[in-house]
């Protein structure tokens, strides 16, 4: 092997005559024998000996260049020996001819890789490299094969390197001098980088270090296009930046530096001295800035005050803030002077005087400045806002327009909301304290005048005053009460009031006693006045809303639900609407309270117990009276009763540990399977509890118990995975027998989903095919003919979906049979709707938070099963059935995630525009809907057809229904942003249409037609 | 052309003439109501719809809406949509303001764009607040010098450039 090596390696030596790829495998079979152990490098060396002494230096340079293509490849089974060897003839070529040193460095890299190397050497390759090589004359490939070398040995030698000492750092600032190249410049700013952070020495060269780096900032590159290194601007930025930021050693430089860019006009500059400044008050201390500090903040204002741009006012304002820090977090040696305090002063000096100007044109900059400095510590905080409150309370008196006052009570709440940053300490010495009284009336005086803007800015203040504790006495807060009350009960603004039960849902916590005395009580007896007219309705409305959103604290809550609870079994007397509207209202507060609850288990269960019980109770006591015509009973049992009544009972499940479950679930079952009624309050049942028993049609009053099935829908479906149902069994086939054989739909719908909800979540096995199996009997059964064909289509449905969104198998049976219903002339419409369902999500049984079990891509892959055999369905159906597959195409395309559909789109785009020709409603907006975005992310495709798309859609704009006048004009200004020679030609006619809807009588619709008009018109004109 | 002051432009390094101009707050999205949503109701249009119109129309010097310079406010708009007429009062930054007609034209070309053609559409500066209002009023009350001003290509484009929504 060694000789058929050497052999190949000798032909290549001298004859120059072999071709490049020759020469590349013979190098490789040389490093191959060398790894293989059939070889030495020595052998190879002496191969190619006289190729490496050759007079001429071509031959010279061909011969190391396959002596460094070995060395690559094979330098890390080379012994200690052979390196030094090496590396001795290698540092002795470094005085040969330039053609011939990039071949030494190549080797010398793959040396400087070499484990085995001797101590001591790397030293000497550098000392030669810096002595004999001037890099930055070599092209770009050999000045990086430097800087490797240079970082090889870094990694792998570095106290040796740092024995060189300062000479080190010199030699690499002659080597990077000059650089030019992005790629070069990224692995020198590294080995800067390394330099600093690893603590070689620097010696007196910290300038020069400095200045080789510092003349490329700020960065100027754009990279060219096409680049295949994929180098970006930012890249650079932040690998000089690091350099720039590593060592309070360079502040004397840098500082001033950025002081000049900063005042630079060009932005990009600013920016980049901005965020630089940033970087580097995380290492300074006061010590680095001290000299600076006056430059510094008269750029930083001068950046704030004159901006022309959001980003560089927000860089300012942010490195206004770690100088800020910066100086804040020095420790102060006894007779150093506070600069902290010295700059602050400079700071209020300066923008003190603009929050008290009368015309008030510098307030807002001004502000942000002191907010920035003050941001910092608590001790700037401190220092600052002593200052600039009593101002503002100053100022405030001073001016009198609501708009001025406006303007100080926002900047004041900047200050307050600053606070929060720092953990609550006791206010004794804080400068809030001592302002205390003159912010209070500043703040209660703006609460009572009539500006709206004005209003909601005090409470926001006041909300934040309270926050902080111990700041408020007693008083203050009793007062701050009841103005939060006022404006709940009396306010007519709904903004202000809901801002005020805002404000009060967030104090709750810190001062529940006195939201109970003052507030809740109020609340509560604002519920029993007399419901007469509109406007005390209106009044209860509030109250149930306050309510509600008061209960942020255990002990109010406590107050709280019993009062809902209450006014829940109190019917108006007025009209069965009005008492509709006042159980609805109710439940939502209920639904509120147990949402704000969740979180703390203990509440959560407490809720659970005093609700659901009672909500069940009532709908039970009222299915049992339903022949005595109670107004209260027939109120509770009406569908939208019912099902505000399904979302509290929902809420007030979903949340529960499993354990507490389980012991709920164990009540509520065997109420709905044996009439079980004990666990509910009150006794005075006068009959039994049978919703699953087949009663007659209709007229049996069990028809109204059977109603209830949606509460236990709510609750079971609603559990976690893991909660045991008892009898599930039983109950899933009372389900099943009572979502097909009920002739009201609200039942049958509310068994249908829960049998999906539990179907969805019952473990996979025998005992689930068994019962899907029943299922599919029964759907046999109800779609093939009979008086309930629409309930097997909506337990249709529900079964597809529960199955399809697990993974099922047996989920494309059920979908193939909803296909086939498509073309069913009496359910194909709701069969086509149905797809709807299918493709959502679902708010609740079937849903993420109702536990259910919800894999990921059940959307697409419906889509690919589906989708071929809805087209073809389409194409082979009667024309009186089209419509069916159009709505239920375009129901799945609606839901689809847009990259999904952009891939499909060519092949369904024709089949789309046939729908938007269809003359139902439901098929022409959601086509539209699923259009609009297509329009913007496949411009190509689209415009293909964008000669029938205009057309289309300006029909569309004169539709009776106002959605499709909307979403017509939508479309129609997506159109505009197709590229410009594709639309140009329909720029007049598209102008002239939209003429009209202007003038459309639904403002929203002129809102589309104004938008759509106004971007046809900039089409194809300069400024666009 | 509209007048001389028109030809200036606004970028290119020239000085703002008003550097710190005061910031208002923006009003929030018209709310949506129930009334607005319903099929068969009529909405007129009103003041708030004409000022929603224009408030976003872009300040050719700053990067900021007419509406936060406080250059149009609501209570300066009057629509009548009996009798189809619309009335605008602008007011300039400074008295003298040399983009005032920049910013009429800006709003009635706006405003002829975005209203049904029956709308008389009148725009003015507010009474006493630039130092010459009486000379730009007529400028922008003369239709013809109006459509004179839009075959103006760098004209149009800075008009365009107010018009065109914030990137």
């Amino acid at each position: 092997m060694m000789a058929a090596g050497g052999a190949d390696v000798d032909a290549g030596a001298p004859g120059s005559r072999l071709q490049p790829w020759e020469r590349e495998s013979a190098a490789q079979e040389a490093a191959e024998g060398v790894k293989a152990g059939t070889c030495t490098i020595l052998d190879v060396v002496e191969t190619l000996g006289s190729s490496l002494e050759n007079g001429d230096s071509r031959i010279r340079a061909r011969g190391l260049q396959m002596l460094s293509e070995v060395l690559l490849q094979c330098y890390s089974v080379l012994q200690e020996k052979e390196v030094t060897h090496l590396v001795l003839f290698s540092e002795n070529r470094l005085k040969d001819h330039h053609t011939v040193i990039p071949f030494v460095l190549q080797g010398l890299k793959a040396l400087s890789m070499c484990a085995a190397l001797a101590p001591g050497l790397a030293v000497s390759v550098l000392k030669a490299i810096f002595q004999e090589v001037h890099v930055q004359s070599l092209l770009q490939l050999d000045r990086h094969t430097v800087y490797s070398i240079i970082t090889n040995f870094m990694s792998s030698r570095e106290t040796e390197l740092k024995s060189l000492g300062a000479d080190f750092t010199f030699g690499f600032i002659q080597v990077m001098d000059g650089e030019k190249d992005p790629r070069n410049l990224l692995v020198a700013f590294q080995i800067v980088r390394d330099i600093i952070v690893k603590g070689y020495a620097l010696g007196p060269f910290a300038e020069e270090l400095f200045e080789v780096t510092s003349c490329y900032f700020p960065i100027d590159f754009t990279p060219p296009p096409n680049d295949p290194h994929g180098i970006q601007r930012e890249d650079l930025i932040t690998s000089l930046r690091a350099v720039l930021t590593s060592t309070p050693a360079f502040a004397e430089f840098l500082l001033p530096l950025l002081i000049e860019k900063m005042d630079s006009d060009i932005q990009s500059a600013k920016l980049d001295s901005l965020q630089t400044l940033n970087a580097c008050c995380m290492i300074y201390g006061q010590k680095e800035l001290k000299d600076f500090l006056p430059s510094l903040w008269s750029s930083l204002r001068r950046e704030v005050f004159q901006t022309a741009s959001e980003r560089v006012e927000t860089e300012g304002l942010s490195a206004l803030r770690a100088l800020s820090t910066c100086l804040s977090r020095s420790v102060l040696s006894s007779d150093d002077e506070d600069i902290l305090e010295s700059f602050l002063r400079g700071i209020l000096q300066d923008c003190r005087h603009h929050l008290c100007e009368p015309d008030m044109k510098l307030v807002w900059p001004s502000a942000k400045l002191l907010q920035a400095a003050a941001g910092a510590s608590l001790r700037a905080y401190y220092r600052i806002t002593s200052s600039v409150f009593p101002l503002l309370v100053e100022q405030y008196n001073k001016h009198l327009q609501s708009s001025q006052r406006r303007t100080i009570l926002e900047v004041l709440l900047g200050f307050l909301e600053l606070r929060q940053k720092w953990d609550p300490e006791e206010e004794d010495k804080s400068p809030l304290l001592c302002s205390k009284g003159a912010l209070c009336s500043m703040v209660f005086s703006a609460l009572v005048e009539p500006n709206v803007q004005l209003q909601l800015v005090g409470i926001r203040v006041l909300t934040f005053l309270g926050l902080l504790q111990g700041l408020l006495d007693h008083l203050d807060v009793a007062r701050l009460v009841d103005s939060l009350a006022q404006f709940i009960l009396h306010e007519e603004d709904s903004q202000t009031s809901l801002a005020a039960m805002e404000a009060a849902g967030t104090l709750t916590p810190f001062y529940p006693e006195i939201f109970s005395r003052c507030l809740v009580r109020k609340l509560s007896e604002g519920l029993h006045s007399e419901l007469q007219e509109e406007s005390s309705q209106f009044q209860h409305d509030r109250c149930l809303q306050a309510l509600a959103a008061v209960s942020t604290h255990p002990s109010i809550m406590k107050e709280t639900v019993p009062i809902l609870l209450q006014h829940l079994q109190k019917v108006p007397k007025g009209s069965m609407q009005a008492g509709i509207h006042s159980v609805v209202s109710v439940c939502q507060s209920l639904q509120q309270v147990a949402l704000q609850c969740k979180k703390n288990a203990q509440n959560y269960w407490y809720f659970h117990q005093a609700v659901v019980p009672c909500l069940m109770g009532l709908a039970v006591q009222a299915a049992m009276q339903e022949n005595t015509h109670t107004v209260l009973s027939q109120v509770l049992l009406k569908e939208d009763s019912l099902s505000a009544m399904v979302l509290v009972i929902s809420a007030a499940c979903m949340y529960l540990s499993p354990e507490l479950a389980a012991q709920s679930v164990s009540k509520v079952v065997p109420l709905f399977l044996d009439g079980e009624l004990s666990f509910l309050p009150g006794n005075s049942f006068p009959s039994t509890f049978q919703p699953f028993q087949v009663g007659w049609d209709g007229q049996h009053p069990v028809a109204t118990q059977k109603k209830l099935v949606a509460l236990l829908t709510a609750f079971v479906c609603a559990l976690p995975r893991n909660v045991p149902i008892p009898q599930q069994d039983r109950l899933l086939r009372e389900l099943l027998a009572l979502s097909c054989s009920c002739d009201c739909p609200f039942t049958a719908t509310a068994a249908a989903k829960c049998f999906a909800g539990l179907v969805n979540k019952h473990p996979a096995g025998p005992q689930l095919d068994e019962l899907l199996g029943a299922a599919m009997n029964k759907l046999e059964e109800g779609l093939n003919e009979g008086p309930r064909r629409s309930q097997a289509l909506t337990l249709l449905l529900w079964v597809s979906k529960a199955l399809l969104l697990r993974y099922h198998p047996l989920a494309s049976r059920l979908t193939d049979k909803l296909l086939v219903l498509l073309g069913d002339t009496v359910l194909g419409p709701a069969a086509g709707d149905g797809f709807a369902l299918l493709m959502a999500d679902s708010p609740d049984v079937l849903g993420k938070s109702c536990h259910a079990d919800v894999r990921l891509m059940f959307r697409q892959r419906f889509f690919t099963e589906c989708v071929p055999q809805l087209v073809q369905g389409f194409h082979t159906a009667s024309p009186g059935v089209k419509a069916n597959y159009l709505k239920g195409l375009s129901h799945i395309l609606n839901h689809l995630p847009k990259p999904v559909l952009v891939t499909e789109l060519p092949t369904l785009l024709p089949l789309l525009l046939e729908a938007l020709s269809c003359l139902d409603r439901v098929v022409q907006l959601s086509t539209l809907h699923c259009l609009q975005p297509l329009l913007l992310d496949a411009p190509l495709v689209v415009s293909l057809h964008v000669d029938t798309l205009v057309g289309k859609f300006l029909g569309l704009t004169e539709s009776p229904a106002m959605a499709i006048r909307i979403a017509a004009l939508q479309c129609l200004h997506a159109l505009a942003s197709l590229p410009t020679p594709v639309v140009i030609p329909y720029k007049p006619r598209v102008i002239r249409a939209l003429a009209k809807p202007l003038d459309d009588k639904k403002r929203l619709v002129r809102k589309e037609a104004v938008t759509a008009r106004g971007e046809w018109f900039l089409l194809g004109t300069p400024g666009r | 052309m509209v007048g001389p002051a028109l030809a200036a432009s606004p970028a290119g390094g020239v000085a703002l003439e008003n550097a710190n101009p005061l910031i208002y707050r923006r009003q929030g999205e018209r709310p949506v109501t129930a009334r607005e949503e319903d099929d068969e109701l009529p909405d007129a249009i009103d003041d708030r719809e004409i000022f929603d119109l224009i408030r976003s129309i872009n300040d050719p010097e700053h990067p900021l809406t007419l509406e936060e310079l406080n250059v149009v406010e609501q209570v300066r708009v009057k629509v009548n949509d009996a009798e189809s007429t619309v009335s605008v009062e602008f007011t300039p930054t400074i008295p003298h303001c040399s983009m005032a007609t920049l910013i009429g034209l800006s709003i009635k070309v706006k405003l002829i764009r975005s209203l049904p053609e029956r709308f008389k559409v009148d725009v003015h500066i507010t009474p006493g607040t630039h130092t010459s209002e009486h000379a730009v009023n007529k400028q922008l009350a003369d239709k013809e010098r109006v459509a004179a001003a839009l075959e103006n290509a760098h004209l149009l484009e800075v008009v365009n450039q107010c018009l065109s929504g914030r990137p």
